[in-house]
Order: C-alpha cells, then sequence, then structure tokens
C-alpha cells in the first residue's frame, strides 16, 4: 500500500460522509431554517424528528439539490460529501454524487413491474443494427440483465418482493418496497433519507423496513430517517436529531432518550409565548348540537376513517393533528366536497351526505383551507365575495319583483352588509369594489370569514383559518371567530394544525391520527400531552 | 415477453369487466350481424371488399399507436403525414415515375415534409398537455390551410409543375383530381395471388405485417420503454430523468412518417388522389375504426386495429345496402356510417372519463370496506 493510499483511508475515517454547515434557508424573507449543522458518518443511522413545518423537509430538499430550493433564492451554508463541498444543480447532480431519496408520494410508472419500475431510465441495453444508425434510444432492453440488477437490489434490501408484479396491483408497502430497491440498485449510493417510509405501511411491513435499514446501514449506506414514530426511531437510530421552527433543538444518542422526551423537544415552545385558553369554558351539559358517527372520508392525503365525535351546543371545538392524519378530511367530507359516508345527525336531523346543499341548507357553513380555490371568487368584488353565498342559499340581498319571478340583486343591502363586515374585520381594501385577488392573504382570509358569516349559520366549520398569513392577522382572525361564536352563540369548530392558536381559542381540543379521533382534551391541557395524543396513532 | 398493452388491465376471471371493456367492438358485430343479410350480398363480394379496405387501411392505422403508447392519446396530427404523403405523389406523378419506383419515391418525398410539420405538431402538443386530441384535430385544420396554399397557388407558379394533366386550366395549381393510373395497385399486384376468388395483395400485407413486427421491436427498444412510462406519468418520468418532451414529440415525428408512407400505399389501392379530401376525413375514419377494434384513449393493440379494420368496413360495406333495403333509399345507409363513425368516438371518448371515474369511486369503496372490517375485528 502507498503513502498516498494510506493518507486516504486515514481521511475516509476522519472525514465524516456529510457534512452541513451552518444551512440557512428563507422564503421571501420568512426564515424557515437558521444555522443547521448536521453530520453523518457512513453506516450511520439518523432518525429526524420535528412537527410539520419544523423544516424536515426544507432540509431534505436542500441536501437533495431539489430545483424549488434554487427557484426561491438558493441557500445559505455549505454542504460537505467527503469532505468535497458540493453545490447540486438539480437532483440529478445528488443522485450522481450518492444521495438517494425515497419521497413520500410514490414515484413509480403505475403499469411498470418491479422490475421495470427499479431500473426506470437506467435499463440495461443491447445494441443493434438500428442503434447505430439512429443513436442509444433505439437500443433494446436486456431484460434478463435489468431481472438480475432488480433481484440484486431487492436481496440487498431484505425483503421479498414479486419482481414481476405490475405497480398498480401492488399492496401500497410492496411500492414503498420497490423505491428503496430502486435506490439501492444505484450503485453509487452512500447516503439513502427516507421521508416517512412507514407512514404507509402495516405494521408487519414497517418492522421489515426496520431490518432492511439495519441492513443497509451494515453495508456502510448512511441513512436520515425521517418519521413520526418515535418508537422506531428509538429502535433503528443511532442518533435522533430534534428539528423545531427551523433549528435543530437536540440532537442525541438514541439509546440515551425515549419517547416522551423526544415528544417534549418537539412540541415544547418557549414558556412565555405559549399562553393556554384564556378562558375555556365547560359545555358538559349542553346538548349534543352535531354528532358524527362512523364517518369516512376519501380525501386524497388527508383520509378518514371510523371517525365519532360529539360536538356540544356553543362551544368551540378544535381539531388537531399532524398533516397528512385527516384532520382536513373531517369538514371536507361532511360538507360534501370528497366522498364520505356514516352518518351525520345536527340538532335530531339526519344530513345527508356527499350533497353540499343540504349541509348549507341545514345551516352549516365552511371556510375552506383552500382559500383561492374553494373559498373566494378571485375575479370578483368583495361585495360579490361576502354576499353571493347567502344570495344563491338563502335567497338574501334580492329583490322580488311579479312574485318572486323575477328577482333582482338588492345592491345596496349588499354594499350595507360588505361595508360591516370590512368595518368590523378590519379587512384592509380600497373600497368593497375591490377585487378579491388583490387582497393580501390575511385579509382574503378576512373576506373568506365575511362571506361564512354572512350565511348566519348554526354551525361553522373552519378549517385552517391562519394558514400563511402574518402574527397581527392571525389574533384578528381569531378573535373575530371567538366574537361571533360568543355574541352569536355560533357553534364552531376549527381544524387547524398549529396547537398553540387551538389552545388559544378553542374549548376542547380533538386531535386526529391516523385518521381516527385519538382523544379529546380540554383546551387548557399541556402542550406536551396533545404531542403525545397526536402522535400516537400516526400512520 | 412485452405484453400487449390493450390487454393488460383486464381483471382476470372477471368477465363483466372484459365485457365493458369490448363493448363497442360486440355492439359492431351486433349491428353488422343484423345488417349483413339484409344487405343480401354475396360472401365472396364481402371478403374481396374486407381483404382490399385491409390492405388499404392498416398500415394507416397503425400509425396511431405509438403515440397512444406515448400517452398522446388519439393523434389526429396523422393527417399532417397525409397530406405529406399526398405531397409526394402529386410531384412523382408530374415527374412521370411510375409504378413502384414512383411510390418509393414519394414516400423518400414524404418523409422529410412528415418528419417537419410532426415536430410542429409535437411541439404545439407539448404545451397542450392533456388536450392532445382536439389540439391535434385544430392544428390538422390549419396545416390544411397552408396545404392548400402550396397546392393551389404555389404549384405551377413557384413549384415547377410541368403536365397540363394534373394543372389547373388557369396555369396554377393542382387539379381536384389526380390520376394515379399508372401506379394504381401495383404494390397490391406486386405478387398476384387469388384464392378462392379472393384477391389477395400479398405485397402490401407483407410491408403490414413488417410494420407490426417493428412495432412489436420498438416496444422493447429503449425509447419504446420511455414512451411507455411517459404515457402513464410523465412525472415520474421526468424525475427519473427521462426527456418529456423529446420523447413526446418522437411519437408524434414517427406517427406522422407512418402515416405518410401509409397514405401512399392508401392511394395506389385507390387509384388517384382527390387532391383536396382524400385526407380531409382520413384521420377521423382511422381513429373511429381503431376505437371500433375496442381501442381506447390510452390503449390501443395491434389487434384492435385489425378487428376495427374488419368490424369497422364491414358496416362500411353493408350499411347503404341495408339502408338501402330498409328503406329504399341508399342515402340513408350512406348517412348511418357517417353518423356512425362519429357516435364511436363520442363514445369511446365518454366511456374513457366515465371508466376513470368509476376507478375513483372504487377507491371510496375500499375505504368504507376497511371501515366495515375494522369494526368487525
Amino acid at each position: 500500500m502507498t503513502a498516498f493510499r494510506k493518507v486516504w483511508y486515514m481521511n475516509m475515517e476522519n472525514t465524516p460522509l456529510l457534512e452541513m454547515r451552518n444551512i440557512k434557508k428563507d422564503f421571501f424573507g420568512n426564515q424557515v431554517l437558521s444555522d443547521i449543522n448536521l453530520t453523518l458518518r457512513e453506516g450511520e443511522v439518523i432518525g429526524l424528528v420535528g412537527e410539520n413545518g419544523a423544516g424536515k423537509s426544507t432540509l431534505m430538499r436542500i441536501l437533495f439539490g431539489a430545483n424549488m430550493i434554487r427557484e426561491t433564492g438558493g441557500y445559505g451554508g455549505e454542504i460537505l460529501l467527503n469532505g468535497e463541498v458540493q453545490k447540486f444543480e438539480s437532483p440529478f447532480d445528488a443522485i450522481e454524487a450518492g444521495i438517494g431519496m425515497v419521497h413520500q408520494e410514490f414515484s413509480l410508472i403505475p403499469g411498470f413491474t418491479t422490475t421495470e419500475n427499479i431500473l426506470l431510465n437506467r435499463e440495461p441495453k443491447k445494441k443493434n443494427l438500428i442503434s447505430e444508425i439512429f443513436g442509444e434510444r433505439m437500443n433494446t432492453l436486456n431484460r434478463g440483465e435489468m431481472e438480475k440488477k432488480a433481484a440484486d437490489a431487492i436481496e440487498m434490501m431484505g425483503v421479498n418482493i414479486d419482481p414481476k408484479m405490475v405497480i398498480s396491483d401492488m399492496p401500497v408497502g410492496h411500492k414503498q418496497f420497490t423505491e428503496i430497491a430502486r435506490e439501492l440498485s444505484k450503485e453509487q449510493l452512500k447516503l439513502l433519507i427516507l421521508d416517512e417510509p412507514t407512514a404507509v405501511l402495516t405494521e408487519k411491513e414497517a418492522e421489515a423496513l426496520l431490518d432492511a435499514i439495519r441492513g443497509m446501514a451494515k453495508r456502510g449506506i448512511a441513512i436520515i430517517f425521517i418519521t413520526h414514530r418515535l418508537q422506531e426511531i428509538l429502535s433503528v437510530c443511532d442518533r435522533v436529531v430534534v428539528m423545531r421552527d427551523g433549528y435543530i433543538v437536540n440532537e442525541s444518542p438514541a439509546k440515551e432518550t425515549n419517547v416522551g422526551q423526544i415528544t417534549k423537544w418537539m412540541v415544547g415552545r418557549d414558556v412565555k409565548n405559549s399562553g393556554a385558553a384564556l378562558e375555556t369554558r365547560n359545555h358538559e351539559n349542553a346538548r349534543t348540537i352535531l354528532s358524527i358517527e362512523k364517518l369516512w372520508v376519501d380525501m386524497p392525503g388527508e383520509t378518514v376513517r371510523n371517525v365519532n365525535l360529539e360536538v356540544k351546543e356553543g362551544e368551540i371545538l378544535g381539531i388537531g393533528g399532524l398533516a397528512g392524519q385527516g384532520k382536513l378530511g373531517i369538514p371536507n367530507g361532511i360538507m360534501g366536497l370528497y366522498p364520505s359516508g356514516g352518518k351525520i345527525t345536527f340538532d335530531g336531523k339526519d344530513i345527508p351526505l356527499n350533497a353540499p346543499k343540504k349541509c348549507l341548507d341545514s345551516s352549516f357553513a365552511f371556510v375552506s383551507e383552500d382559500r383561492r380555490g374553494v373559498g373566494l371568487l378571485l375575479d370578483e368584488t368583495l361585495e360579490w365575495n361576502i354576499a353571493f353565498p347567502a344570495m344563491q342559499i338563502q335567497n338574501k340581498f334580492l329583490k322580488n319583483y311579479l312574485g318572486g319571478l323575477i328577482k333582482w340583486r338588492d345592491e345596496k343591502a349588499i354594499k350595507v352588509v360588505t361595508d360591516q363586515y370590512i368595518k368590523e374585520l378590519a379587512i384592509k381594501c380600497t373600497s368593497s369594489k375591490q377585487k378579491a385577488k388583490e387582497l393580501s392573504g390575511g385579509n382574503q382570509q378576512k373576506v373568506c370569514l365575511a362571506k361564512a358569516f354572512a350565511l348566519e349559520p348554526r354551525l361553522l366549520f373552519v378549517s385552517e383559518p391562519t394558514r400563511g398569513i402574518d402574527v397581527g392577522a392571525k389574533a384578528l382572525v381569531l378573535d373575530a371567530l371567538k366574537k361571533f361564536n360568543r355574541e352569536n352563540g355560533v357553534t364552531v369548530v376549527i381544524v387547524s394544525s398549529e396547537l398553540e392558536e387551538l389552545r388559544q381559542s378553542c374549548d376542547r381540543i380533538a386531535i386526529v391520527s391516523g385518521g381516527k379521533i385519538a382523544g379529546i382534551l380540554p383546551a387548557s391541557s399541556s402542550v406536551e400531552e396533545l404531542g403525545a395524543l397526536m402522535l400516537s396513532q400516526v400512520i | 415477453m412485452s405484453k400487449k398493452t390493450g390487454t393488460k388491465t383486464i381483471q382476470k376471471g372477471k368477465v363483466g369487466a372484459f365485457l365493458q371493456r369490448s363493448s363497442v367492438p360486440i355492439l359492431f358485430i351486433l349491428i353488422c350481424a343484423v345488417c349483413i343479410p339484409m344487405a343480401g350480398l354475396s360472401p365472396s363480394y364481402l371478403i374481396n371488399e374486407i381483404v382490399t379496405r385491409m390492405g388499404r387501411n392498416a398500415f394507416l392505422i397503425l400509425s396511431l399507436l405509438i403515440p397512444i403508447m406515448a400517452g398522446m392519446g388519439l393523434n389526429f396530427g396523422m393527417t399532417l403525414g397525409a397530406m405529406a404523403g399526398e405531397i409526394g405523389l402529386i410531384l412523382v406523378s408530374d415527374w412521370q415515375i411510375v409504378g413502384i419506383p414512383g411510390m418509393v419515391l414519394a414516400m423518400i418525398i414524404s418523409v422529410p415534409i412528415s418528419i417537419l410539420l410532426g415536430l410542429f405538431c409535437g411541439k404545439i402538443l407539448n404545451m397542450a398537455k392533456g388536450r392532445e386530441m382536439i389540439t391535434s384535430y385544430i392544428i390538422s385544420y390549419f396545416i390544411n390551410g397552408v396545404y392548400q396554399l402550396v397546392v393551389l397557388y404555389l404549384m405551377g407558379s413557384i413549384i415547377p409543375i410541368k403536365h397540363s394533366s394534373i394543372k389547373l386550366p388557369r396555369g396554377y395549381g393542382i387539379r381536384n383530381t389526380v390520376s394515379l393510373l399508372e401506379m394504381r395497385q401495383k404494390l397490391d399486384n406486386l405478387i398476384p395471388l387469388t384464392i378462392g376468388g379472393v384477391k389477395i395483395p400479398v405485397m402490401t400485407f407483407i410491408i403490414i405485417g413488417i410494420l407490426c413486427l417493428v412495432i412489436i421491436w420498438f416496444r422493447r427498444t429503449k425509447l419504446g420503454q420511455d414512451m411507455r412510462a411517459v404515457g402513464q406519468d410523465m412525472e415520474v418520468a421526468r424525475d427519473a430523468g427521462i426527456n418529456v418532451e423529446r420523447t413526446r414529440i418522437l411519437s408524434i415525428i414517427i406517427s406522422t412518417v407512418l402515416a405518410g408512407i401509409g397514405m401512399i400505399i392508401y392511394l395506389q389501392n385507390m387509384g388517384n388522389i382527390a387532391t383536396y379530401s382524400s385526407h380531409s376525413q382520413i384521420g377521423m375514419f382511422c381513429i373511429a375504426a381503431l376505437l371500433v377494434g375496442g381501442a381506447s384513449v390510452d390503449k390501443a393493440s395491434i389487434g384492435n386495429v385489425f378487428l376495427g379494420v374488419i368490424l369497422f368496413h364491414l358496416m362500411f360495406i353493408v350499411a347503404p345496402r341495408a339502408g338501402a333495403a330498409i328503406t329504399g333509399d341508399s342515402m340513408i345507409g350512406e348517412y348511418f356510417r357517417v353518423f356512425v363513425s362519429y357516435a364511436v368516438i363520442t363514445v369511446a371518448l365518454v366511456m374513457y372519463e366515465t371508466n376513470k371515474r368509476k376507478a375513483k369511486s372504487m377507491e371510496s369503496e375500499q375505504l368504507k370496506q376497511e371501515q366495515l372490517e375494522e369494526e368487525n375485528k
């Protein structure tokens, strides 16, 4: 062995495989990652945990050279692989450098077999006469070689899947394994990022995956494992890295920590900010105004099953949970925006599902999380936006002529009510004739609320009321909801990813985990208690 | 080794699903079964006609398969190739190159024109992903205008046309009909064969057979595999590093080039070119025939092509006669066959959408079942 090689080997020993130094990222001034330092050695498995929005995905996107990062102004800091600074222009550069990533959404061709998917666009080929003339793409596929390579990758993973099965016929778990096998089939693979790979797996499959992770680590592949199932992290990882609000708040060997501690790190905020609800009320004795039995909702990414829930008259009920666990599915399913089944009783009457009009007729109102898509008529004036549902559903703001044969809009009444809401909710606009699309996110959200208020509902669903709006507007929106609840006696159900805002504005909080209600706690419960529920049945 | 895309989704053992997928061919078999006895045509006449039309049309319809594989749906862009083929034939007949050499030369002229038109069409279709069918249909009208400009004004004035037999009397522009007498059925009759009174265009069939083999081989090439991947999920294919746009353009170019050659084979059988109308309906009829054969917007096999040619043209032959037999007016049958070809396309498109929606509601159904199972535990 030459001296040079000795030095090289020593370097291999000392330089970590991956080093991320002072990584920073902001989206148009909104800091989402600050001073992230992370090192990873060959064959090491680290668990990356954090609430939604903690910055895990953004960090992984930076590491994987995602286009979206470059399009939003790049990132600060350095990424070193084997001691060399890397600047990935695209995911393909990252792949070239030996980084593999299995995303949450499947990236598979449905009509292809396992083998074809594992070797997608990296198929071994045979030359022929025509390809000599017309170029490489006329080479025929070498099926034998493909099968061999795919089999090798599957074997390396240690989980048995049928290499000849077509993806669309597969159980979800096998699709996930196919994706992992695809990364393993890349010879240069050194670092594998698994983004919530067990989310779609059954217990048995998840077990198999954990074994596969251990096996891969033994072969020297470093793994970053992102999951909400903390038990898995403890059982498979060497180290746990906890992120919160764009910082790494804690890093600890997995052996020296436990689920409770990690949960605390994940959700624990500065004591100063976490004011619990000021005045939680008790509605235990109030009558049940809405009862939900055995609800299922087929909303992509937010599937709900077997939800039973009772809403008391006059309360503000919060529904919280991690993204993708089904909290958004509940209001969307009840209001008929996605296919659903089960039994809904409101004020003693059965409400048919999959019929939005019936819900609205029963004086439900819904402020959707999809503000721009579902919530607003973007090209119309504020007047129209606020009065439109009331006009359509309740024949309000209409003047009847010829005994109701002809109906004209009552422009005056519309203007009066719009101006009233503009004042009440402090909507920043030039006039009630301004177009909805010209307003800022926070003000658009207020228009959505005004629209729902104008319906004078008895039950109001509000989905993600503060998503993407600034702190000032947040407080205003939540106060408006509280006031509406208190003064008009309207029952309100708020669905939100932000525990803090639920704790501040609700009376009770139901936590959805794994598509079901994991538990209902009073809003005065501690963040830790609620956080534990959020993670309890994560799928 | 390579699976036929057309049969893949038929679930094993599910007769209902199979019947549903093949409802269009079954409907046509029924129509033909009713019309054949009423038309009162002799079996030998019918078989002769079918064999002739198979040779005439199969190559053109086969040109539709590759864009379907690449997920671009039924491609009316083939009309562009047909125009290129016609231009080749017009020039060759002016140069008085006859017979097989004339055909080959016409094909050689058509190929670069087809490639250019295909490139243009493919680029535009890349800007209108998901709306390829209607976009290509409108492009075919637009290019028809350009074709008319070339043939009606530029030929004879800028592009030299010598022979007055194909020139309009005013000195430029091409006549409504260009005779291909010297080329008529030269390919079909190159190897003469008659079996039981049925004339078989052997050479044409051999060429069609070769094209089928090429398509099967093509599916096994890297480009073919890429097209299948792009056809099923563009985003996934792109993430895997496949150049989606280029792959789609190539599929359209291959289709237009094949359509140009197919049009020349079609016209040598007909024996004349209707200069301003030959190409105008060819796209519609080829697509209708393919759909009648049981293909859908996203799946078509070689089997669909042949079944489609047989059924569609059988109806074409018997419907006017049957109409005449019933009503005493052959126009009724004539009307019926045009009406049916549009109806077939409409039905096929509607079925494609409803099947997609059905697949979606199946997912909800599954969720409901899962919940029931959980409860019963």
